[in-house]
């Protein structure tokens, strides 16, 4: 990354949105010295296994839940068929809460 | 009229809210979602864990770091235990700055100190807060190493060439603070003052701390 | 505790090696020379940590100061400009000429 060209740094700054900070603090659970679940380095090392694509294609929390959640596949923490079924799970509750809401 | 305390609520209580309930989730919110309720299921950590983490972050501010500085500039030997041990230096004004060991560089009239993670994005985190999204750019990683002072200039930041410029690239397991120069014209103003000058984006080096000239 | 290989002041060069993996070293720096300006300590190898492995092989960690120019040859600064870097020790070799 360093040396290479790229444009005027742009100012611009949003707030954390509540998932970004949900995601942080995820990594700050399963790095702390208590657990050790992941190192740092781990991230780091599967935020570039990603590929150079992703740097581009998906935003700074969006590679860090991605590696996470690969760590955690790869190291047995959770399977393939539990995320799965959980993530179905997540969009079904978030479709009925919108229902109920435009219903009102 | 409105009643704060005694609505009924249609939703059932639950540690996740959706961040905007009208909107359809992002696969990379379902997945966050999704992760963080599987790690609780499975005792990893408890729902309280998690609002504990997020109460820390969100007590995070450069505030925290302004308080460091500004003791700095009134107190010389609280200034030499803050460059020879930050972390022990902050918990003397009780911030717990973490484990992760930071290191203040000192701006001088020779020196002017600048940070970046080209790595990733290495922060003070627990003195500054979250960073800001520019430190986490690719332009602001890649070109800080390579012309610090056209990225200053952007900041409106303008140095004499007789001023070294030292950027430190941040790649260990360790963190930086600039310790700034305290303005002219302050003297005399107490610590709770000064630090009003100090912003955030002088301790990370990009700019100097504001002047009582405005 | 290993003794650190290098003093302070010691002219040193970044390893101009390019593996594929999780490499700590920065890309733009491999093969430039500077001086050992600090000497921070051991810290675990985070090429290996970085695969779940290697938390009983600590490596000295040394901050090194580079002159711009002997980054960037056409460095549009002052040739006193500097930049100090965190370099593990495995990624250090000794270095004839003088640093800054």
């Amino acid at each position: 990354m360093g040396g290479l060209d790229a444009g005027p740094v742009q100012r611009i700054e949003h707030e954390y949105a509540p998932w970004e900070k949900r995601t942080d603090a995820i990594l700050r659970l399963l790095s702390s010295p208590k657990r050790a679940v992941l190192q740092i380095d781990e991230l780091r090392r599967a935020i570039e296994d990603l590929g150079p694509g992703a740097y581009d294609e998906l935003n700074y929390y969006e590679r860090w839940i991605a590696a996470i959640s690969n760590l955690l596949l790869e190291k047995g923490v959770i399977t393939v068929d539990e995320l799965g079924r959980k993530m179905a799970e997540v969009t079904a509750r978030h479709e009925a809460e919108r229902a109920r809401g435009r219903a009102g | 009229m409105s009643d704060p305390h005694g609505h009924s609520h249609s939703h059932p209580p639950h540690p996740y809210q959706p961040d905007l309930e009208d909107a359809p989730l992002t696969h990379y919110q379902i997945l966050e979602l999704a992760v963080a309720e599987l790690l609780i299921e499975k005792g990893i950590f408890t729902g309280d864990d998690m609002r504990r983490v997020l109460e820390n972050i969100d007590s995070r501010s450069p505030a925290d770091g302004a308080k460091v500085i500004a003791r700095a500039w009134v107190d010389p030997e609280f200034k030499s235990r803050l460059m020879a041990d930050t972390n022990a230096a902050a918990a003397e004004l009780g911030i717990d700055a973490g484990t992760i060991p930071i290191h203040t560089v000192e701006n001088t009239p020779e020196v002017h100190n600048v940070i970046v993670c080209t790595l990733c994005s290495c922060y003070p985190r627990l003195l500054l807060g979250l960073p800001p999204d520019w430190y986490k750019s690719r332009a602001y990683r890649s070109r800080l190493v390579r012309e610090p002072r056209a990225v200053l200039a952007e900041f409106g930041t303008e140095l004499p060439d007789d001023i070294e410029v030292r950027v430190h690239d941040s790649t260990a397991e360790l963190r930086y603070l600039v310790l700034p120069m305290r303005p002219a014209g302050t003297e005399g103003l107490d610590e709770a003052a000064l630090a009003d000058f100090v912003t955030r984006d002088c301790m990370i080096g990009v700019t100097l701390p504001r002047s009582p000239d405005g | 505790m290993s003794v650190p290989r290098f003093p302070v002041g010691a002219a040193v060069r970044i390893r101009r090696a390019y593996p594929p993996g999780h490499v700590r070293a920065p890309f733009y720096l491999r093969g430039c020379a500077g001086a050992v300006n600090q000497i921070v300590g051991e810290m675990g190898d985070p090429e290996e940590l970085a695969y779940g492995r290697g938390k009983g092989q600590p490596v000295t960690v040394y901050r090194v100061r580079l002159r711009q120019p002997d980054i960037w040859p056409d460095y549009a600064g002052p040739p006193h400009d500097t930049l100090v870097v965190d370099v593990y020790e495995n990624w250090l070799e000794a270095n004839g000429e003088e640093g800054p």
